[in-house]
C-alpha cells in the first residue's frame, strides 16, 4: 500500500520542500549557537573580571588569628598577669563513628554531666559536621592527663588549647591590675565606633577594669589574617597566604609586688586602701584596696551567685578605694594649708596662737572644737603641724577665705583627676562658692571655711589625691603624674616610658617649703608629735602627718565617744609620710576606715610598710649614713627653734 | 570480509561500519562528547572514579541500543510507529493514575520488574507518529492533516507537563513540531500558531503553571532577587562560567565545581564545570562537535529516500539540538531553568538511553538506504 501511494507522489518537489526546510533549519540552529556563543562571550569575556572576583570571593576566606595578649611585669619583673592555656575537650561528629558510644566512654572516664551533654547535642545541631564541638571548656589537669593516655580509644576527639589571662597574685593586684573577660555586646559596639572590630575579630576576651583597661591597646597587638580556601560548606581546603598577628607588647609596672603584699598583709580585710609612689618620678608602687576578691573568677565569666554577692557586699570590695574612695582629708592637708598661710603672708614662721580648746568667731553662737579638749596652749606655725592643732587652722582657714584655699588647693591636684593611667578614678571633691551654689543652690558660709581648715566639711579627697599632694610638698612644687606604667618589655629590654610632669606650684618665698617639711619631720620625730610613738627607733629617717576623720557630727555639747558610734560612723585613720626625710624615694597614704584616730591606728601600719622598704635595701642605705642625717635635722631644728625664740 | 576487498567498485564497497550500519562519522562524533563528558564528570564529581565507571555502563548500555536500532529496518519503525505512540499515552495517563513520585513529580511507572519514565519512550513515539502519520499524504500537508498532527502532539506533551516535566514536555512537543514544519508547513500557518503562542502564554502562566514553574521564569528573569534561594544555582553557574574567561582554570582546576558551590555540577549543570575549566575556547570546540552532529544528521535526513526517514531524521537531529540549546541557554541564564541534560555529556542513564536510541533509528536510515532501495 505504501509503494502504491509513494508512486503517484512528486518525489521530487517533496525532496526539494524539505531541503529548503532542511537549510532553514541549519541557518536557524547556526544563529542560536551563535547566540549561545555570544552570550558565553559576554560572560567570560566581557564580564570575566567580575565574574572573577566573584569566584574568588566564594572560595576565598580571611580568617582572623587572634594575637596573643601582652604579659605584664611588676618593677623586678615578675609576672602579674599571664597567658595560660586552657584546655578543652572538643569532638568533630563527622569524624567519629559512634556519637552514642563515644560519649558513654568519654563519660566513663571523666564523669560527663547531663548539662554538658546536653548543651554539646544542642551545639553539635547547630554546627556544620567538620565544625569541632566542645563538651567540655575547661578541662583540669587530670582530665587532660587521663584523655591523652585514652586518646587513641576517641577518634574525632581532641583536645584544644586556648590562651587564657592568668592572674598569679589574685586578690592581690585586683583593683589596680584588673581583668580581661568576654568581650560583650557594649565592648562591641565601642570598638566599632573605634573602627577596632577587625582588630578583635578573632579576640575573646578585653580588658574590662584596671591596667587591662587602661592599657588594653598596647597590650592587645594586631590581628593575623589566614587565607584559606573554603568550599561550599565552609570547610578548609588548604591554607592560602598566613599573616602572622602582632602579639601585645609586654609591659612593665612601677608596681612592687613584695609592696604590694605588704601593703595587703597590713590591712589584712579591713576597708581601706594604701598608696605607695616613688617621690622621684611619681610611679606607683603599690595600690591596694581593701577589701579585694579574686580578679580570675571574672575571667571566665563569673558565676551570677558570686557576682551579685561581690555587687551586693556592703563593705564594696567592687570599689577601688585608692581611686575612688572620696575620704575627708582631715588634718593631712594641714602642712598644705601652712604652706598657703606663709605664702600669702597672714601667718609667719613667729605666729603664735594660744589655743584653749574651742574656737570662736565674734557674732557666732557656733564653737568649733579641736580633738585636744582644753587645747594645746601656745601654738606656732610648726609644732600646728606636728600636734594637728585644730584651732590653729580654723582660724587660718578663716583669714584664707574658701577662695584662696581653693585655687590653692587645686593646685595640689585636690578636686581633680590625678592623671593616673586607671579609668576607674574619682575626682572627688574640693569645695568653692561656685560649687556650692550648683550643687545646694546655696551661699558660702564662713562656718564652711571653718571646716575646710581641718580638710572636713565639703572636701573629700581620693587616698591617691592625699598621696600626690604630698609629694608635691616632698618636691617642693614639682609635680608628677601618678603613673602605673613603667615602660615595654623590648627582648629583655626595659624601654621606660617618659615620665609625666605637672604644671608645678610655684612660691613667693622657696624657705617656706623648709619650715612645712620641718614640721612634718616634726610630727614623727619631734616627742610631742603625733606619729613620735609610731615611728620609734625606725632606721631611717622619715616625716609624715597623721589624720582622723570625723564621720559622725558630735553635736554641740556632748563628747565624741568611741564606743557610743555605730562602727560604720567611727573616724577614719589616716597617715601620709615619706622617706628618707633628707633624700625622699617614697611617700605611703594609709587610709582604714572606721578604724578610730590616725596615729594609733594608721601610722603604725605606714611604718610597718616602710621598715619592709628599707629592710628589703638595707645594704645600700648604711646605718651610719643615717645617724649622720639624723644629727644633721636636730642640729638645725634646734637652731631653727632657737632662732625663732 | 568484503569491505576488505579492494577490487570492488565504489557503490559495492560496504565498510565493516556499514555493514553493521553504523555511521562512522556521527559515532566518531558521538564518541568525542561521550569521551568529553566523562572527563567532565570526573571533574565535577570530585574525582570519583566510580562516577565514571557507572556512566561508562550506561553508555555502553546506550551504544548497544543504538546499534540495535540502527539494524532494525526503518520500514520496521514506520509500522510500529502507531503502537508505540498508543502504549505510550496509554502508560502516561497510567503514570498519571497510580505512578511513583520521585524528586516530586509522578514521573516512574513501576511494572514490578522496570522502573522507567513513560515520557522518555514518548521522545521517540512523537516524531516516529507524526513522521508516519504526515508522510501517509503528499507534502506539504493539509491544515487538516496540521490540526490532527498538532492534537497527536499536544495529548502527550499535556500530559507530562501535568507529571509535572517541564523539559521533557518541551522536548517532545518541538520534536513534533518539527516534523510538522519539515513537513512543509506554510509559513502564514507558523505565523498564526506563533501569534497564537503569545496569547496564551498568559492563560499558560495564570491556569496550566505550578507554583515552582513561575518562580523559575521569575528567578530567570531576575536571578540576584533570590540569591540564596532559588537564584543560587543561576548565579553560581554564572559565576563558573564568567570565571573560566577564555582559556579555563584548567582541567580539575574548576574552583565553582571542585569546591562544590556549583549545585547539580554532574548532570544538568554540567556544561557550567565545563566553561569554567576549559574557557571560551573549549566551548567553542564543544559547540562545533554539536554542530557536526547537527549538520550530519540534517545531511541524513536530506539524503533519505522517502519522506517518512526524512521527517524523523529531522525531527531527531533538531531535537537533539534543542536539547543543547536549552540547556546551554538555561545554564549561562539565557533561559528559564528547566530540567534538561546536556546530551551525551550529563551524567545520567535514562535519557541517555533515548537520546543514542533515536540516533540508532538516524542511523538505520543513513545506511539502510541502499537496502531499501535495493528492496523498492
Amino acid at each position: 500500500m505504501a509503494k502504491q501511494r509513494q508512486t503517484i507522489r512528486d518525489h521530487t518537489a517533496e525532496a526539494n520542500l524539505f531541503t529548503s526546510r532542511a537549510l532553514i533549519s541549519v541557518v536557524v540552529v547556526t544563529s542560536f549557537m551563535l547566540l549561545i556563543l555570544g552570550n558565553l562571550y559576554d560572560l567570560q569575556v566581557r564580564q570575566f573580571e567580575d565574574y572573577q572576583t566573584r569566584s574568588n570571593g566564594n572560595r576565598i576566606k580571611l580568617l582572623p588569628v587572634a594575637p596573643n595578649r601582652g604579659l605584664v611585669y611588676d618593677r623586678n619583673g615578675t609576672i602579674l598577669a599571664e597567658n595560660r592555656p586552657v584546655f578543652s575537650l572538643e569532638i568533630i561528629p563527622e569524624e567519629v563513628s559512634d556519637l552514642e558510644a563515644t560519649l558513654v566512654a568519654l563519660g566513663e572516664l571523666m564523669t560527663l554531666t547531663d548539662s554538658e551533654i546536653k548543651r554539646f547535642q544542642k551545639e553539635r545541631k547547630r554546627q556544620r559536621r567538620f565544625k569541632p564541638v566542645a563538651l567540655r571548656s575547661q578541662l583540669t589537669h587530670d582530665d587532660v592527663a587521663l584523655f591523652s593516655a585514652n586518646q587513641h580509644r576517641f577518634p574525632g576527639v581532641t583536645i584544644e588549647a586556648r590562651l587564657s589571662r592568668f592572674y598569679p597574685f589574685r586578690d592581690t593586684l585586683t583593683h589596680m591590675l584588673g581583668y580581661v573577660s568576654k568581650i560583650n555586646k557594649r565592648d562591641l559596639e565601642k570598638l566599632q565606633d573605634s573602627g577596632q572590630e577587625a582588630n578583635y575579630a578573632a579576640t575573646h576576651d578585653i580588658g574590662k577594669q584596671g591596667v587591662e583597661k587602661y592599657h588594653e591597646k598596647i597590650l592587645h597587638g594586631q590581628v593575623g589574617y589566614q587565607q584559606v580556601e573554603v568550599n561550599s560548606q565552609g570547610r578548609i581546603i588548604r591554607v592560602l597566604d598566613f599573616q602572622p598577628p602582632t602579639p601585645g607588647s609586654d609591659i612593665v609596672l612601677n608596681i612592687d609586688i613584695e609592696l604590694q603584699k605588704k601593703a595587703q598583709e597590713e590591712l589584712a580585710g579591713r576597708p581601706g586602701a594604701i598608696v605607695i609612689t616613688d617621690t622621684r618620678d611619681g610611679g606607683v608602687l603599690a595600690l591596694y584596696s581593701s577589701p579585694s576578691y579574686d580578679p580570675n573568677l571574672f575571667v571566665h565569666g563569673i558565676s551570677q551567685k558570686n557576682y551579685s554577692a561581690l555587687l551586693n557586699s556592703r563593705r564594696s570590695p567592687l570599689l577601688n578605694r585608692t581611686t575612688q574612695g572620696r575620704y575627708p582629708p582631715a588634718s593631712t592637708i594641714k602642712p598644705h594649708l601652712a604652706l598657703l598661710g606663709l605664702e600669702e603672708e597672714i601667718i609667719d614662721e613667729k605666729t603664735k596662737i594660744r589655743d584653749r580648746g574651742v574656737y570662736k568667731l565674734r557674732n557666732v553662737a557656733h564653737r568649733w572644737r579641736d580633738w585636744k579638749k582644753g587645747g594645746h596652749g601656745i601654738v606656732d606655725v610648726t609644732k600646728s603641724v606636728e600636734i594637728s592643732c585644730d584651732t590653729f587652722y580654723y582660724d587660718l582657714a578663716y583669714r584664707l577665705g574658701i577662695d584662696r584655699i581653693h585655687e590653692s588647693m587645686t593646685m595640689f591636684g585636690f578636686g581633680e583627676y590625678s592623671g593616673i593611667d586607671l579609668h576607674e578614678e574619682s575626682a572627688a571633691n574640693l569645695p568653692s562658692r561656685g560649687w556650692k551654689r550648683a550643687r545646694f543652690n546655696e551661699p558660702w558660709y564662713i562656718g564652711d571655711t571653718i571646716s575646710v581648715g581641718i580638710g572636713q566639711g565639703y572636701w573629700n579627697a581620693t587616698p591617691l589625691q592625699i598621696a600626690q599632694s604630698i609629694n608635691t610638698l616632698v618636691n617642693k612644687g614639682v609635680r608628677y603624674t601618678p603613673r602605673l606604667l613603667k615602660g615595654y618589655l623590648v627582648e629583655d629590654q626595659v624601654i621606660d616610658e617618659p615620665v609625666i610632669m605637672k604644671e608645678p606650684v610655684v612660691v613667693k618665698n622657696e624657705k617656706n617649703w623648709d619650715v612645712v617639711l620641718d614640721s612634718l619631720y616634726g610630727t614623727v620625730n619631734r616627742e610631742h608629735g603625733t606619729a613620735y610613738r609610731a615611728f620609734r627607733k625606725t632606721e631611717y629617717i622619715s616625716a609624715g602627718k597623721t589624720g582622723t576623720a570625723q564621720l559622725f557630727t558630735v553635736a554641740q555639747d556632748a563628747e565624741y565617744e568611741e564606743e557610743n558610734v555605730a562602727k560604720e560612723l567611727r573616724d577614719n585613720a589616716m597617715y601620709v609620710g615619706y622617706a628618707p626625710y633628707d633624700a625622699p624615694e617614697i611617700s605611703i597614704a594609709v587610709t582604714i576606715e572606721n578604724a578610730g584616730g590616725g596615729s594609733a591606728n594608721a601610722a603604725p601600719l605606714a611604718r610597718n610598710v616602710m621598715d619592709f622598704y628599707f629592710s628589703q635595701k638595707k645594704g645600700i642605705v648604711a646605718s651610719s649614713h643615717i645617724e649622720q642625717v639624723k644629727t644633721d635635722v636636730q642640729n638645725r631644728t634646734i637652731e631653727a627653734i632657737s632662732g625663732g625664740e | 570480509m568484503a569491505a576488505n576487498n579492494k577490487s570492488k567498485i565504489k557503490s559495492n564497497k560496504a565498510t565493516f561500519l556499514e555493514r553493521i550500519h553504523i555511521d562512522g562519522f556521527l559515532l566518531f562524533s558521538l564518541m568525542s562528547l561521550m569521551v568529553v563528558g566523562l572527563l567532565t564528570i570526573y571533574s565535577s564529581g570530585g574525582q570519583e572514579q566510580e562516577l565514571v565507571n557507572r556512566q561508562l555502563v550506561r553508555l555502553g548500555l546506550a551504544v548497544g541500543v543504538m546499534i540495535g536500532l540502527a539494524q532494525v529496518p526503518i520500514m520496521f519503525y514506520r509500522r510500529i510507529a502507531i503502537y508505540a505512540y498508543s502504549l505510550g499515552v496509554f502508560m502516561l495517563i497510567a503514570v498519571l493514575l497510580f505512578g511513583d513520585i520521585g524528586k516530586g513529580a509522578q514521573r516512574w511507572l513501576d511494572l514490578g520488574f522496570i522502573r522507567f519514565q513513560p515520557s522518555e519512550i514518548m521522545k521517540l513515539a512523537v516524531p516516529l507518529m507524526l513522521a508516519m502519520f504526515i508522510s501517509r499524504k503528499t507534502l506539504p500537508p493539509n491544515f487538516g492533516n496540521i490540526a490532527i498532527g498538532f492534537a497527536l502532539v499536544f495529548v502527550p506533551t499535556i500530559l507530562i507537563a501535568k507529571q509535572p516535566d517541564l523539559g521533557t514536555s518541551l522536548l517532545v512537543a518541538s520534536s513534533g513540531i518539527f516534523v510538522l514544519f519539515l513537513a512543509g508547513m506554510s509559513w502564514r500557518l507558523i505565523g498564526f500558531i506563533g501569534a497564537l503562542g503569545v496569547t496564551f502564554a498568559p492563560i499558560m502562566w495564570f491556569f496550566l503553571m505550578k507554583e515552582y514553574q513561575k518562580q523559575r521564569v521569575i528567578t530567570f528573569l531576575n536571578p540576584e532577587s533570590d540569591p540564596l534561594g532559588s537564584g543560587y544555582h543561576i548565579i553560581q553557574s554564572k559565576i563558573a562560567i564568567g570565571s573560566g574567561g577564555v582559556e579555563g582554570k584548567g582541567w580539575l582546576q574548576g574552583t565553582q565545581s571542585q569546591l562544590e558551590f556549583l549545585p547539580e555540577r554532574h548532570t544538568d549543570f554540567i556544561f557550567a564545570v565545563f566553561s569554567e575549566e576549559f574557557g571560551l575556547i573549549g566551548v567553542f570546540g564543544l559547540l562545533i562537535m554539536y554542530m557536526c552532529i547537527i549538520l550530519r544528521g540534517l545531511h541524513i535526513a536530506n539524503r533519505a529516500q522517502d519522506a517518512f526517514s526524512k521527517l524523523l531524521a529531522g525531527s531527531i537531529t533538531l531535537t537533539f539540538f534543542v536539547y543543547v540549546f536549552v540547556n546551554m541557554g538555561m545554564v549561562s541564564g539565557l533561559l528559564p531553568v528547566v530540567g534538561v541534560p546536556l546530551p551525551l555529556i550529563s551524567y545520567g542513564g535514562t535519557s541517555m538511553v533515548t537520546l543514542l536510541a533515536g540516533f540508532g533509528i538516524l542511523m538505520s536510515i543513513s545506511t539502510q538506504r541502499r537496502l531499501l532501495s535495493r528492496a523498492t
